[in-house]
C-alpha cells in the first residue's frame, strides 16, 4: 500500500497575492485573513466578526469573492489572491473608489474594502438595478451609511465605466 | 475566535481520505467548503485534531445530468450549481433553493455535499434532497452504500453518515411533469430562514386538481420536515386558493416549533402557513 501524506501542523504554501508569488510556511490553524494582515502586512483587509457574517474581510480567491476569516491560509495553497491593495492604483483611486468618494459612500470606512472586493468579483451586467445591487451587498454589513450612498455609488460607477458607458 | 491547533491534509485521492479517516477516526473532521465548519472552529465549538480537506480530491466536483437526475459530486460549489443551465433545466428546485443559501461569498466556497452533511435545521438543500428523493452515496475504506434522503437526516446537525464515511455524491431525482418552488422568510437576504418551504406539485390540467404534492418545511424544527398532513389535504383537491390556505394551516398544526431571539413559535407557525399557501399557489399555477 502506498503511503499517505500525513496531516501536518505547519505547511509550506505557494500563493500569488496581488500578482506577487509568495512561498511561506504557515500554521495549519492560521486564518487566511490573519495570514494577509499579519504575515504579509496587507492590513487593508479588515477583520470584523471573524465568523463569516460581516463581510469586512472579503477578498478574491481565483477571482471569486470569499470571506477570508473563514478560510485557512493552507486552503489557499496554489490559489491566486487579490486584496484591496491589489485593486487600488499606486496613485489615486480606481473608478469605483472615486464613485464612493464622490457619493460620500464611506463613513467610518471599516466595511469599505470588503464591499469593494465583493463588487470587484462580479460581472456588473448580472446586477442591472438597485434591487439586485442591494441583494449583492447584503453579504457586507455597513453600520454607518444605511447603504443609500453606497448603492448610488455602485449604480453610477457601473453606468459610467471608465472606458465609456456600458 | 481563532481555530484551535490542528493538523491539516489535502489529499488528491479519495482512497487517501478514507485511509486518513480510518486512522484518525473521531479526531478527524472533513473540510468541504468550510462555510459552517470554519465558524465552528473559530468559536471552538468543535476541536478536531485533524482536518482533511476534500477540495483537491479528483472527481468530487463533477456535475452531470442524466435524464431527470442530477448527479452532483459532494464538492460542487453552490455557485457553480446555481449558475448551471443544465442544473436549472434538469432540477429547477436545486437552483430555486440555492438562491436562498447564504450570500454570494458563502456560495462561492460552500458546497452541495457540505451543506447536506452539516444538516443545519434552517439549511435549504436538505429540503431539496427530501423532495427530490435524493440518494446519498457514502463511502468508507471497505464499501459504498446509498442512503435515501428520508433516512439520511436524523436531527439537528446529525445524519446517517458514520465517522469513517465520506459523502461523495448526491443524486437528485426530478419528477417529470411537476412544478417546484422554494420560498423562505428571513430578516435579511442571506440570513437563516425563520421558516421556509420547498414544494413540488403535479396538476391534472383537465380536472384542475392536484394529483401529487410534496412539501418540506425548514427552519421550524431540528431537521427538514415532510408536511404530510398538508400533502394529504391537497392531493386530489381542486386548485383553489381556499385549499392552499387550509393546507398552510394543516402544515402549521403539524409542526412543533420553537421560540428564539429571531421569532416566536407562534410567528414561525403563522409564517409557515403563509409560505405553504403561497408555494402551492405558485406550483399549481398553469
Amino acid at each position: 500500500m502506498r503511503s499517505v501524506r500525513e496531516p501536518l501542523e505547519t505547511l509550506e504554501i505557494d500563493v500569488v497575492v496581488n500578482r506577487e508569488r509568495i512561498r511561506r510556511a504557515v500554521a495549519a490553524r492560521r486564518l487566511l485573513s490573519d495570514f494577509l494582515r499579519e504575515d504579509l502586512g496587507l492590513t487593508g483587509t479588515h477583520v470584523g466578526c471573524e465568523q463569516g457574517v460581516c463581510g469586512a474581510c472579503t477578498i478574491l480567491v481565483d477571482g471569486a469573492s470569499v470571506r477570508s476569516c473563514i478560510m485557512l491560509a493552507v486552503q489557499a495553497d496554489g490559489a491566486e489572491i487579490t486584496t484591496i491593495e491589489g485593486i487600488t492604483p499606486a496613485i489615486g483611486l480606481n473608478h469605483m473608489q472615486r464613485s464612493f468618494e464622490q457619493h460620500r459612500a464611506v463613513q467610518c470606512g471599516f466595511c469599505t474594502a470588503g464591499i469593494l472586493m465583493t463588487l470587484e468579483g462580479v460581472d456588473p451586467s448580472n446586477y442591472p438595478d438597485e434591487k439586485a445591487v442591494r441583494e449583492l451587498l447584503s453579504g457586507n454589513l455597513c453600520r454607518c451609511t444605511g447603504y443609500q450612498n453606497i448603492v448610488a455609488a455602485v449604480l453610477e460607477a457601473w453606468s459610467t465605466a471608465p472606458d465609456g458607458p456600458r | 475566535m481563532k481555530p484551535p491547533p490542528l493538523k491539516y491534509a489535502r489529499p488528491d485521492d479519495l482512497s487517501d481520505v478514507l485511509t486518513l479517516l480510518a486512522q484518525h477516526g473521531d479526531e478527524a473532521k472533513l473540510l468541504a467548503g468550510g462555510q459552517s465548519l470554519m465558524p465552528m472552529l473559530n468559536f471552538r465549538l468543535i476541536r478536531p485534531s485533524v482536518l482533511i480537506d476534500l477540495s483537491a480530491v479528483s472527481g468530487m466536483d463533477s456535475l452531470t445530468v442524466d435524464g431527470g437526475t442530477l448527479i452532483a459530486g459532494a464538492m460542487v460549489r453552490q455557485t457553480s450549481a446555481k449558475q448551471s443551465h443544465e442544473v436549472s433545466a434538469a432540477t429547477p428546485l436545486v437552483v430555486q433553493a440555492l438562491r436562498h443559501v447564504g450570500h454570494l461569498q458563502i456560495r462561492n466556497r460552500g458546497t452541495i455535499g457540505g451543506s447536506l452533511a452539516h444538516a443545519a435545521p434552517a439549511a435549504e438543500l436538505p429540503a431539496v434532497a427530501l423532495i427530490l428523493d435524493a440518494e446519498m452515496v457514502l463511502r468508507n475504506s471497505r464499501a459504498d452504500r446509498i442512503v435515501h434522503a428520508s433516512d439520511f437526516f436524523r436531527g439537528p446537525f446529525t445524519t446517517a453518515t458514520t465517522p469513517d464515511e465520506v459523502l461523495t455524491e448526491i443524486r437528485f431525482h426530478n419528477v417529470a411533469g411537476t412544478r417546484t418552488t422554494f420560498l423562505e422568510l428571513a430578516r435579511r437576504a442571506g440570513d437563516f430562514a425563520l421558516a421556509g418551504v420547498a414544494a413540488l406539485a403535479r396538476v391534472d390540467s383537465d380536472a384542475r386538481t392536484i394529483s401529487e404534492a410534496r412539501l418540506v418545511a425548514i427552519g421550524v424544527s431540528g431537521e427538514p420536515m415532510r408536511l404530510s398532513e398538508a400533502e394529504a389535504l391537497v392531493t386530489g383537491a381542486p386548485c383553489m386558493r381556499e385549499t392552499f390556505r387550509e393546507a398552510g394551516m394543516a402544515a402549521a398544526r403539524q409542526v412543533t416549533t420553537f421560540t428564539d431571539l429571531h421569532a416566536t413559535a407562534e410567528y414561525r407557525k403563522e409564517m409557515l402557513a403563509v409560505l405553504v399557501s403561497r408555494a402551492l399557489s405558485e406550483v399549481a399555477a398553469q
